[in-house]
């Protein structure tokens, strides 16, 4: 099978992958190989078999849903790109301009 | 293993043994490439490590996709650039633990993609057999730190073969435990469902001792699970009577390097020379291993690898909108093999699709798992060639992904299906480039699987051959 370009970037835009015209091509064109081998997988007849999930031997047990300490704040905004008064801080969501 | 021996009697000290290994990476590692980041101050744990533990002060190299507290790690990727972990994977906290020493960080392929080193965003690691070939991957930088002799042993990681393949090219032994025998806290996920940590040494009793304090269930990951484990000194069993040995037909294949089916079957022979029983067996659905794989790893590293978005731990490429941050960092930082499996993964569980592809495989994927649990209603191991070739060149799957991947057509079912896999160094090919063979056993066979291969080294010498560099 071929992807289309449009299809491509549907994929790249839902990735938030910001891709070069050049990419795009390339990948198109390398997707749609290993897109055709995945296709042998149609050659089977899979009624009636459960889908595997995982690999989990066994039942996964459950645990007692207990608060426990985390790692400390600072630390996990140290290798925050950006970050104020303890908080990871991010560009404006809702159309603000940045000031 | 018997810089650990030497240890536990007195005969040397962490401090000697780390101090060796510094420098032998200092003398050759601007030539090999094997690790991303020494740490010196190694040295200074090194003397200060208490000389009864259990593993002594042993120097160890573990992979860079795996958070040591203290070092660096990149996952082999410009994303993580500069990224500092604030905590430690449980598979190496117990091996420190334990009086392990890690003296650094080893290449990878970016997040663990690929068969050669060559998708790290910073450097390719080379082969100490012939350094214009690849290591394999991805655990190539601690496959060759351990066979050009930096490291006694090293950690890897295996999702699709990157403990074993890369052991197999550089003629050293690996083990990928079962799935769920090993944390995977603190490893950056890549194929959540797939992903082991194990240990890659030059034979097997240098991977029994790190492999015995790694293993166990672990709070932090849901997956583990407690298996009883022999601790201690195991009685070395020199035969191999009375076990049965499965060889699959569906390994064997057209195509695939004659030297590589030459040693492995002699290999076979020896086995039976020690007294196993050799079966031929059959694994009807491995050709379907491939695609499976290429839809549910990509899948869920499509999942997995949505954190990397400029907000909290990564560079950040733009300040315009939140769109941007992701896709402008995303886009300039994550490599080609990376995106190629994001946009794979994205598409396979995208609408319209999910059921072709995602429902498919997984439902493929149960065949093969079954295949397997059939085969060990009557054998003990699975003997089995690790990759159709010897190292290739370095360069020679450029631009073309899928090739690359058929290298990996006799790793990924044992992934799919979750059963441990041994890699043992089984002799050469014309061009004195290493070859191995795995053992692939039961869930949870793990000692099994030791057994049979010290069995077999203690009659083959392939384990003890050094590269000259």
């Amino acid at each position: 099978m071929s992807l289309k370009i449009e299809e491509v970037e549907h994929i790249a835009k839902l990735a938030h992958l910001d891709l070069s015209a050049e990419e795009k091509a390339r990948y198109r064109e390398q997707l749609s190989d290993i897109l055709d081998h995945i296709a042998k997988l149609n050659e089977l007849d899979t009624s009636g078999i459960s889908p595997m999930a995982n690999a989990v031997v066994g039942a996964s047990p459950l645990r007692a849903d207990k608060a426990r300490p985390s790692l400390p704040r600072e630390k996990l905004l140290q290798n925050a790109p950006d970050a104020e008064k303890g908080q990871f801080k991010v560009p404006a969501v809702f159309g603000e301009k940045k000031k | 293993m018997k810089e650990l021996k030497a240890l536990l009697d007195g005969k040397t000290t962490s401090r000697a043994l780390t101090e060796a290994c510094l420098a032998r990476v200092e003398s050759l590692d601007s030539t090999l490439h094997s690790f991303l980041h020494v740490d010196k101050s190694a040295l200074e744990r090194a003397s200060s490590v208490d000389a009864k533990s259990p593993l002594a002060g042993l120097p160890i190299a573990v992979k860079d996709v795996l958070m040591v507290e203290g070092m660096p790690a990149t996952c082999g990727s410009k994303i993580l650039e500069g990224f500092m972990p604030p905590f430690t994977a449980t598979a190496v906290k117990k091996l420190q633990d334990a009086g392990a020493i890690v003296i650094g960080k080893t290449n990878t392929d970016e997040f663990a993609m690929g068969s050669s080193t060559e998708n790290s965003a910073y450097i390719t690691t080379r082969n100490p057999w012939n350094l214009d070939r690849v290591p394999g991957g991805s655990s190539g930088g601690s496959a060759a730190a351990v066979a050009a002799g930096i490291v006694p042993a090293a950690l890897g990681t295996d999702t699709g073969g990157s403990i074993r393949q890369p052991a197999s090219y550089c003629g050293i032994s690996g083990i990928k435990p079962t799935y769920g025998r090993v944390s995977r806290y603190g490893l950056a996920a890549y194929g959540s469902s797939l992903d082991s940590v194990g240990v890659l040494g030059r034979s097997v009793d240098d991977l029994v001792p790190l492999f015995e304090v790694m293993v166990g269930k672990d709070p932090l990951d849901a997956t583990t699970v407690d298996a009883p484990t022999s601790k201690g000194e195991r009685p070395f069993a020199p035969t191999l009577d009375g076990i049965k040995i499965g060889v699959p037909a569906e390994y064997f294949v057209k195509g695939m390097q004659a030297e590589v089916e030459g040693r492995v079957r002699e290999a076979i022979e020896m086995m039976k020379s020690l007294g196993a029983e050799i079966v031929p067996i059959n694994l009807l659905h491995t050709e379907y291993a491939l695609p499976v794989y290429y839809i549910l790893a990509p899948a869920e590293a499509s999942a997995n690898l949505a954190r990397y978005d400029g907000i909290r731990y990564t560079p950040r490429e733009s300040e315009k909108s939140l769109q941007d941050v992701y896709r402008q960092t995303r886009g300039k930082r994550f490599g080609a093999e990376v995106e190629r499996r994001i946009m794979l993964g994205t598409y396979a569980l995208s609408a319209g699709y999910y059921d072709a592809y995602y429902g498919q495989a997984q439902k493929v994927r149960t065949l093969i798992r079954r295949d397997f649990e059939q085969a060990f209603e009557n054998v003990d191991a699975i003997a089995a060639p690790i990759a159709p070739t010897t190292a290739f060149e370095i360069g020679k799957h450029g631009g073309d992904p899928l090739s690359m991947y058929l290298e990996d057509i006799f790793t990924l079912p044992a992934n799919l299906a979750g059963v441990p896999g041994l890699a043992l160094p089984v002799g050469f090919d014309n061009d004195k480039m290493p070859i191995g063979m795995q053992l692939m056993g039961a869930p949870f066979s793990e000692e099994n699987l030791f057994a049979i291969g010290r069995a077999y080294q203690g009659a083959t010498d392939w384990h003890e051959m050094k590269p000259n560099v």
